[in-house]
């Protein structure tokens, strides 16, 4: 059984950085994994992952869960995740405030949900019956996002709020989804941040994103820059035990140059530990 | 607007570029919609040029990103796994291409080569287990995922040339179909040519058919003594490349 208010600071499984992760020469606390990469029958993506286990807590971090479709889940993909999380026993098993699935269609991205009472209705329904599902508590990560609806009837943090009241489920805090949303909405992530159930965050993704032609986009393919690291620390200062991360998933560089990053969200911990 | 058909809409915007849909998303939406949907597009194309890397250097890139930007309009994705929507590519490519059908049948071989990497695990009858079976009531079977397929051109001779960075051959169609043997040796997915009694006894496998059916079959065809020799020949050939499962 794993401590539930684990704290230390990892990264993401990528194909670049696998032979450190195998040998566990990696300097790391944790690895966050896909999950849909090892939802798979058999073959070198579960003897990786077995591997990985045996040198570290491994989070598993899903994509396609489609939290917030209005046709409910996938029972079928639920039942796939249930038998790798009952396989894996990780620390965390998580995915993401969006929707991917409707009518037999699945985008494969993290679409928006309109910020009204219906869909928070159909959210928490979800979470209910997946948590049930799995016998766990989940997290679930701020999205980044680039278009907001008409009629949305709260602002995104007073929703994730509400989510975590009704339902118990935890969060994924993404500091970088809340400056690139924060960009694209106007809203101040000073303010997102003191909406949110902090004592609810047991994970932090920290991440880099590009500069569209209009809107900030969520890339995870640049160092994590510094309005996002002042914002993690002021973010760290008001959290308890939490898990962090840097999350690069594209222009993927050495392992040195991401456990450097990773050195620099370790010493904004002790900076907020020390004040 | 109800939730449902927001996301009804939100698809029709990303599968069909349908502006009516878009619109009743909000007008003042262009620019983030014209987001969700260039990530929508590249991801699948991304999926398919990384599932088919032979298949791409076999048409060039700029044929083969057609053919998938085809393939995208056509066939939205539906699974939960984007690893399985390239599974349906051959197809498009076999109607785009009636007359080049090395094109899909390459494709097909790449797709089938990357299910087997993913599939069950289990343990191989190998050639020092040989002499523990009880051969008399021994049901072979082949490891999971392994498959024998049929090709009417000189794809797989293509694959390999370019698996291995070499000049590929000119396509062509063989004189007979050509029968190939898929199957996951270790963490490696691989193939190989089948005889054409081994591919018939290969593919009777999969009814369970014992081990004795299939020497009383090579006899029958072949004479006691020969057939019995094929028997073991085979036998050890498949063991040696551990193409089937160990509890026979």
């Amino acid at each position: 059984m794993i401590d539930p208010r684990f704290s230390g600071f990892g990264l993401g499984l990528r194909k670049p950085h696998y032979a450190a992760f195998l040998d566990g020469s990696a300097d790391v606390d944790f690895v966050e994994v896909i999950s849909e990469n090892f939802m798979v029958p058999g073959g070198r993506p579960r003897d990786i992952l077995r591997r990985v286990l045996a040198n570290y807590p491994v989070a598993l971090h899903g994509v396609s869960l489609s939290i917030g479709s209005a046709e409910g889940l996938d029972r079928g993909y639920l039942a796939r995740l249930r038998a790798l999380a009952d396989e894996v026993d990780p620390l965390f098993v998580s995915d993401h405030l969006c929707w991917t699935r409707t009518g037999g269609f699945n985008a494969h991205d993290l679409l928006p949900l309109p910020l009204t009472e219906e869909a928070l209705a159909v959210v928490c329904a979800n979470i209910d019956q997946a948590q049930d599902a799995l016998g766990r508590t989940m997290l679930f990560e701020n999205p980044s996002s680039y278009l907001s609806f008409v009629g949305s009837e709260m602002s995104e943090w007073a929703f994730l709020a509400e989510m975590t009241r009704r339902t118990g489920c935890d969060l994924l805090l993404d500091i970088n989804n809340i400056h690139v949303s924060g960009h694209n909405h106007g809203f101040d992530p000073r303010a997102y941040l003191a909406g949110l159930p902090l004592d609810r965050v047991r994970q932090i993704h920290l991440a880099g994103h590009s500069q569209g032609a209009h809107l900030l986009i969520d890339t995870h393919d640049q160092p994590v820059p510094d309005p996002v690291w002042r914002l993690y620390g002021e973010a760290m200062a008001r959290l308890g035990p939490v898990a962090v991360m840097i999350e690069r998933d594209d222009n993927i560089p050495p392992l040195e140059e991401l456990i450097a990053e990773l050195d620099i969200a370790r010493a904004h911990g002790r900076q907020v530990v020390a004040a | 607007m109800s939730l449902a058909a927001l996301q009804a809409d939100f698809r029709h915007w990303l599968e069909q570029s349908d502006e009516a849909a878009a619109a009743r998303l909000g007008s003042d939406r262009s620019a983030g919609l014209a987001v969700y949907q260039n990530n929508y597009r590249a991801q699948l194309m991304a999926c398919l040029v990384d599932a088919f890397p032979q298949t791409l250097a076999w048409l060039g890139e700029a044929a083969f990103e057609s053919a998938a930007a085809h393939h995208i309009d056509a066939v939205p994705p539906s699974s939960w796994s984007l690893d399985h929507y390239p599974g349906g590519f051959p197809a498009t490519l076999a109607a785009l291409y009636p007359r080049d059908p090395e094109i899909a049948e390459l494709a097909q071989l790449e797709w089938l080569l990357s299910e087997i990497f993913v599939a069950t695990d289990a343990w191989p009858l190998t050639l020092d287990m040989l002499s523990e079976v009880d051969w008399e009531r021994a049901t072979l079977r082949l490891v999971p995922g392994a498959l024998t397929i049929a090709l009417s051109t000189n794809a797989a001779a293509i694959w390999t040339a370019l698996n291995a960075g070499e000049e590929p051959p000119a396509a062509a169609l063989l004189p007979e179909e050509e029968a190939l043997l898929l199957w996951r040796q270790g963490f490696t997915s691989c193939f190989r040519r089948l005889d054409a009694d081994e591919a018939t006894l290969l593919s009777s496998l999969a009814d369970g058919r014992a081990f004795a059916d299939l020497c009383a079959a090579l006899a029958a065809d072949r004479g006691e003594e020969a057939g019995l020799q094929r028997a073991g020949e085979l036998l050890a050939r498949w063991a040696g490349e551990e193409c089937l499962a160990s509890s026979v």
